[in-house]
């Protein structure tokens, strides 16, 4: 079939013998995460395919660092990342329950406001 | 000494937009996503930079507006060298156009950082990250399918013996040459090719790949001097086939 792209008619991709698509065997995924400023966190952004770590980082910087502010990237192999299992979810199940951890559950608003109100001027 | 600058910012702006315009061809069909992507954003790039020469040559020696000098020339008037014409072939070849070229064109550029044309000079000191990154993918590829399998080597030897000649042609000297040296202007192409020579050849040998001779000989001369490639022509008609239906449309 004839493409109405000139750009691939270009390459005559029909005449050539390899010109199945084949799959990925050899590349494995990067996480990469984005610091967009000396000091700040870096943030996990999304996954690059590359066969090392210095393909993953160029690979990574046209993705991801592409429009807005960049400081740095990093880059970490995917097996290297540790995670718990996803049925375990659960152990994490009652943590919105225990308002008590959070300092805006305190009941200490109202002795604040009191004093500010004393120490106007 | 104005008439050799514009011919110096006349071949450079020439380079990026041809150079461009074809990596832009393997925008959707390249080797993975994530390097379609990134091959794509670099071809952006060099559109940008002779979007900025040619502004250059229009705010500052009185040459047409950027549109009118990028897309209405004819053939013979535009001063790339072959190099930047040829298609893009297999990605082998690519990527060795990419690696010869590109590290030539940040040598021109850090040898115009302290260019008295100022204008020329502050662009120079803009776009050197931007095409440090370029040469860093270029040689993170080389080194990368030098050392792959035997045939991703085999191939990277290839394209660099086949692309050598005309990688020689860049450095084509013109008449503007001795005139921009003469004038602390511009160090000339034959610094730029032993300067280019001496990085190139060390990323090569450390790659594990052969460096062919650089027999100035074999140079592939003349489009400095408006004699091209049976590619340019097809190239400069598919790029103008828009803008040609009507010159004078507001965009």
């Amino acid at each position: 079939m004839k493409s109405l792209d000139p750009r691939v008619n270009r390459l005559n991709l029909s005449q050539t013998s390899e010109g199945e698509v084949h799959t990925n065997t050899h590349l494995v995924t990067w996480e990469v995460f984005h610091q967009e400023k000396r000091g700040k966190q870096a943030v996990h952004v999304g996954i690059v395919h590359a066969s090392t770590p210095e393909m993953a980082l160029i690979l990574a910087k046209e993705q991801f660092a592409r429009r807005g502010r960049t400081a740095n990237l990093w880059v970490a192999r995917t097996s290297d990342i540790y995670t718990f299992r996803t049925d375990d979810e659960d152990m994490f199940a009652t943590v919105p329950e225990k308002l008590f951890r959070e300092p805006a559950a305190y009941k200490v608003r109202e002795r604040i406001e009191k004093f500010q109100q004393q120490n106007k001027c | 000494m104005q008439n050799a600058l514009k011919e110096l910012i006349l071949q450079m702006a020439d380079d990026a937009l041809v150079l461009g315009h074809r990596n832009s061809e393997w925008t959707g069909i390249g080797p993975m996503l994530e390097e379609d992507l990134a091959f794509s954003s670099m071809a952006q790039d060099k559109i940008g930079h002779a979007l900025a020469l040619y502004t250059i040559l229009h705010e500052h020696m009185g040459e047409p507006d950027p549109d009118k000098l990028g897309f209405m020339r004819k053939e013979e008037e535009y001063r790339c060298c072959q190099f930047v014409e040829l298609p893009i072939g297999e990605y082998d070849f690519t990527l060795a156009r990419h690696f010869l070229y590109d590290h030539a064109e940040l040598i021109r550029y850090e040898m115009l950082v302290n260019c008295p044309f100022e204008p020329l000079a502050q662009m120079a000191r803009k776009v050197r990250g931007e095409l440090k990154y370029h040469v860093l993918h270029a040689d993170t590829f080389l080194r990368e399918l030098a050392r792959g399998t035997e045939e991703s080597k085999a191939r990277m030897q290839a394209a660099i013996r086949y692309a050598w000649p005309y990688a020689l042609g860049m450095f084509e000297i013109t008449d503007a040459d001795a005139q921009l040296a003469a004038a602390g202007a511009y160090a000339g192409e034959k610094e730029r090719r032993s300067r280019w020579l001496s990085t190139v050849s060390s990323i090569i040998n450390d790659a594990g790949l052969q460096v062919p001779e650089p027999d100035e000989a074999k140079a592939i001369y003349g489009g400095r001097k408006g004699y091209h490639s049976e590619y340019l022509k097809p190239l400069l008609d598919e790029m103008t086939e828009v803008v040609r239906l009507d010159p004078t449309a507001e965009w």
